[in-house]
């Protein structure tokens, strides 16, 4: 037992650092790919078909390919086509992508669930649609979106594991890398296990104060 | 029905004795000019034709369907029209995205469904405009806003949101946010329809003061009574055109249309 804990405080800093980098990929992927998920929700509600059947295309492709193969085909294919990306900007690009699309779907059914009435009470007041969106669509629709995006962004937390196949120096792959020096493979593993289940669990405790924030005006 | 129509038992007459003040001005300030509008195959409006003047009150009636809502629509563009001309403060509406803008600013609209925005608290349904439209600072939006709400004769409310209010204060709400923006014309689509029968009077009397203070206003309503009390014409819609167009004392006392009669007659047989 004595040995077990001496191991695991010496691989603590190594894991904790790996920690870091899962916190800012999966912070950094979930905010970019809302940023971009967005985009493809305006694009794919636009009425001109110019600019909805890219986005939809887009989106079909991401979510029907595996986020494995989407990060080895930017960070091991792109170099063939002159790109060279170090491992955490190919990984932050790999998830900011993946995300868009994934968020992009869940925005636009939250967008289009708005009542109609509530565009038009807000054109009827000479607010512009840009306007609209902002003041009245938006904050009524992140309260429809939330708890789907918070799903999603779990899952994202335990997808940045992936980016340990290309060199990202992330939770998981410190966990192997102790592992083939020290053979504790049950032990490293399950600890960098307890490390996501805490970063999950804190995430989706920030998600439900978020939810919570954003029904305050719902009747109880 | 030779000698009239009386209001019916369902039909609430406003408190308020509203004096049929001849503020009404001369100037044209919203024409209809041979306007024609498709849903699709439906023709839902129909050479329309109808000038109104500053400070004119309005009422148009008519069975669902007629396309009398689908009128005060497109007088804000709500609604596009396929032909024909709107002319409102003498803007003639095209896809002109900022003359529609401006035309919006002026032209408040009330609807049935009240649509007032559940994120936010009373005042803030009210200041919205003001601040994001008209760049009012916010000290002299709210200011404007605690005006109307006591105008409304709701101020109490002002810190709760609109799903904690009753029917007829969430429509005085959606009154009082269209009066924030200080327009010079009021759209009614049916404000009352959505209404309990017990709180209908407080939202018509909240009508009857605006009108009597000189407010143009299109209202599409089926409360007869606020027609004969406060109207200076009454429209009447069937099919997608207007059928007869009179004062309310003439219209509901003489009706020179078959349809418009057999309306009538309709409305106050329950």
């Amino acid at each position: 037992m004595d040995g077990v804990l001496a191991s695991l405080a010496q691989a603590a800093p190594f894991l904790l650092k790996g920690a870091a980098y899962t916190v800012v990929l999966s912070i950094g992927g979930m905010a970019c790919g809302l940023v971009l998920g967005f985009l493809l929700a305006l694009m794919r509600l636009s009425p001109l078909k110019l600019l909805r059947w890219p986005a939809r295309v887009y989106v079909s492709f991401i979510r029907g390919t595996p986020l494995l193969v989407q990060l080895f085909i930017i960070y091991y294919g792109l170099p063939q086509a002159g790109i060279r990306l170090d491992p955490i900007p190919s990984a932050l690009i790999g998830f900011s992508l993946n995300m868009a699309a994934y968020t992009s779907e869940i925005l636009r059914g939250a967008i289009a669930s708005i009542d109609r009435g509530q565009w038009e009470a807000s054109y009827s007041i000479g607010m512009t649609p840009a306007q609209t969106m902002r003041r009245t669509i938006l904050p009524q629709a992140a309260r429809v979106a939330l708890p789907a995006l918070g799903n999603s962004f779990v899952s994202l937390v335990k997808d940045t594991s992936l980016a340990a196949t290309i060199q990202v120096p992330e939770l998981f792959r410190q966990a192997q890398l102790i592992t083939a020096r020290t053979y504790e493979v049950f032990t490293m593993y399950l600890a960098a296990a307890a490390l996501y289940w805490v970063l999950s669990t804190a995430l989706s405790w920030g998600q439900h104060r978020m939810e919570a924030r954003a029904t305050r005006h719902v009747r109880v | 029905m030779s000698n009239g129509i009386e209001p019916t038992q369902t039909t609430v007459e406003p408190s308020v004795d509203a004096p049929k003040t001849p503020a009404m001005g001369e100037e044209v300030v919203i024409r209809l000019d041979n306007v024609n509008k498709w849903f699709g195959h439906f023709h839902v409006l129909k050479d329309i034709n109808l000038d109104v003047r500053r400070g004119e009150r309005v009422v148009v009636c008519g069975p669902s369907g007629s396309g009398k809502s689908t009128v005060i629509r497109c007088i804000n563009r709500l609604e596009e029209h396929q032909q024909g001309d709107i002319i409102v403060n003498g803007v003639t509406l095209t896809n002109d995205v900022k003359a529609i803008e401006a035309i919006r600013k002026d032209v408040g609209m009330v609807f049935q469904s009240f649509n007032l925005f559940p994120h936010l608290t009373v005042l803030e349904n009210l200041i919205l405009g003001p601040i994001w439209v008209n760049k009012t600072p916010r000290k002299e939006a709210v200011d404007t806003a605690m005006y109307y709400l006591e105008r409304v004769k709701i101020p109490e409310q002002a810190s709760k949101y609109p799903g904690q209010l009753s029917g007829g204060q969430q429509q005085r709400v959606a009154i009082a946010r269209s009066l924030c923006m200080k327009p010079s014309i009021m759209l009614f689509d049916e404000p009352t329809s959505a209404l309990d029968p017990e709180m209908i009077k407080e939202v018509l009397d909240v009508m009857v003061e605006l009108a009597q203070e000189g407010m143009t206003m299109i209202c599409v309503t089926h409360e007869m009574g606020f027609a004969r009390s406060v109207a200076d014409t009454v429209v009447f819609m069937a099919d997608g055109q207007i059928v007869e167009k009179n004062s309310p004392k003439e219209l509901f006392a003489n009706p020179q249309e078959e349809r418009t009669r057999q309306f009538l007659s309709q409305i106050i047989q329950h």
